[in-house]
């Protein structure tokens, strides 16, 4: 976490060629494990992340139970392999904060109390770490979350914005991250409620506005490109299964 | 449990309607905060110390401090590491064990405020380059929760800094001295209802509520961590106005009792 003096701009751009306020490439795909409810696999530039949602099913241990909704678990898990220095497996403190804000970021519009006494599992490995895995978790989260039929009143989408050389930055990478000044990373409905909102490093009260702003404006790119894959897998089941539409078929 | 949300549905209704007419239980007004109070080096042992009172919640930080090894990536540089512990005498839904996720986000929270507030001058705290520096240990320990435990352990957490004193003597690395404090991060936090917003939540306040955002600010103003917790969503508004009222509570607490 040292400010090195190194250079975040070269002629305008970031050290990855992009401007200030455009995402990494974003690459999603649906339904990619088969005995997951929903699955969803997505690439935020270097982050490799998937997603599995389980149930509703029945709750273990049954003292969780709550008799008049689902609960939503959420894992958020990192894979050994998937940082420069080797993480030691199983949950720190980072990842179950991180395990939580996410729960609470998707739970808003998950309705739950449709499966009273029944629990939604949601879990999510990182494979592949380059700065916002847990704004990738979120967005794959919510994609499998609707690849298994869970009701949900919308989408939640999710992206991060930070400050390097006192520039507001859309998307930060590893580098950007590591030496920036200020990350903030958000969840949001296509609507604009904040579902989840944390942020560390130091910004002025309008550079905080400011960075809602572009993160927002992130988070409604990737809610596009969310919906995409989802109508891109079921309009190709369509095409497959004619008449079998309402059907929800395991490939 | 069970029994206590049985009251809270009561509760919640009573504080609902309050509400509607624009007022809270104890009679304060929505941004207003309980009496506040803070007696520092309670505990000699500590190196520091601070014994909060927030209204009638009630938190106990200590700071300990030890040499040790620094991280490989910051050789020349101190190391913060905070830790909380809701103790089930504090509270009938605290429990006996590790840290459940309350406790973990709110230890890092703090943590959060300590850290990106560069509140302490780690590189002040360098022994020797990459072998040895100074460790300062942050414990919070929560004794009574009446709500809003998250503003008290962080007003606790700088104010046990503030009185903290570097024990060179005791490990034969010179004289004592006082920890260099170069920023006092405050923070403080509000709940969302029905589109009103509370500041400093008691306890039935936070049963009723499911959203919380906790905004760190420093001396300059600036924001340097913020967190929103619970299953609720904020619209970009809401949080801007907490952001500027979180400002102005923050730099009033400072002023009152940091600040000497």
């Amino acid at each position: 976490m040292d400010e090195t003096d190194i250079s975040f701009f070269k002629d305008g751009l970031r050290l990855d060629g992009r401007r200030a306020d455009q995402l990494r490439p974003v690459k999603i795909e649906v339904g990619v494990l088969a005995r997951a409810d929903g699955s969803c696999y997505i690439e935020m530039g270097g982050n490799k992340v998937i997603a599995a949602v389980y149930g509703p099913r029945e709750v273990h241990p049954r003292h969780l139970q709550e008799a008049t909704r689902a609960i939503v678990r959420y894992r958020y898990n990192m894979a050994s392999f998937s940082v420069e220095d080797r993480k030691r497996p199983g949950p720190d403190r980072r990842s179950q904060e991180l395990s939580k804000v996410s729960r609470e970021a998707l739970e808003p519009v998950i309705l739950t109390s449709f499966f009273p006494r029944s629990v939604i599992d949601v879990f999510v490995e990182v494979l592949q770490a380059d700065a916002g895995t847990r704004t990738a978790g979120i967005n794959a989260a919510a994609v499998a979350l609707a690849d298994a039929g869970i009701p949900m009143k919308c989408m939640v989408s999710s992206c991060a914005a930070g400050k390097v050389a006192d520039t507001i930055v859309l998307d930060p990478m590893k580098e950007e991250d590591n030496f920036g000044q200020a990350d903030l990373p958000i969840a949001m409905t296509p609507n604009g409620d904040i579902t989840l909102l944390q942020m560390d490093g130091g910004l002025t009260p309008d550079e905080f506005e400011r960075a809602v702003e572009m993160a927002m404006k992130g988070a409604r790119e990737i809610y596009e490109l969310q919906r995409q894959a989802l109508v891109e897998k079921y309009s190709q089941m369509i095409e497959q299964h004619p008449g079998r539409e309402e059907v929800h078929v395991c490939d | 449990m069970s029994v206590t949300n049985v009251i809270s549905e009561i509760k919640k209704d009573f504080i609902f309607n309050l509400l509607l007419k624009g007022e809270r239980v104890d009679g304060r007004t929505f941004d207003q905060y309980r009496e506040i109070s803070i007696q520092r080096d309670v505990i000699r042992k500590a190196e520091g110390s601070a014994l909060v009172k927030l209204g009638s919640s009630q938190v106990l930080v200590g700071v300990k401090m030890q040499p040790g090894e620094p991280f490989q990536d910051t050789p020349n540089k101190g190391v913060i590491i905070t830790n909380a512990e809701l103790v089930p005498l504090a509270s009938p839904s605290f429990e006996p064990g590790p840290p459940n996720e309350m406790g973990i986000e709110l230890a890092r929270v703090v943590d959060r405020g300590v850290r990106e507030s560069k509140a302490v001058d780690l590189e002040a705290l360098c022994i020797v380059p990459g072998k040895q520096v100074w460790i300062i240990f942050i414990d919070v320990h929560i004794l009574d929760d009446c709500g809003n435990i998250l503003d008290a352990a962080s007003l606790g957490a700088i104010a046990a800094l503030l009185s903290t004193k570097v024990p060179a003597a005791r490990f034969g690395l010179g004289e004592d001295y006082n920890l260099p404090i170069r920023d006092i991060p405050i923070a403080t936090t509000a709940i969302e209802f029905n589109d009103v917003l509370m500041f400093d939540p008691g306890v039935d306040e936070e049963a009723i509520a499911n959203t919380r955002l906790t905004i760190i600010s420093t001396m300059n103003g600036n924001i340097c961590g913020t967190q929103k917790s619970g299953t609720g969503m904020l619209k970009p508004e809401q949080i801007y106005r907490i952001i500027d009222i979180a400002c102005e509570k923050a730099k009033e607490i400072r002023e009152k009792f940091l600040e000497a």
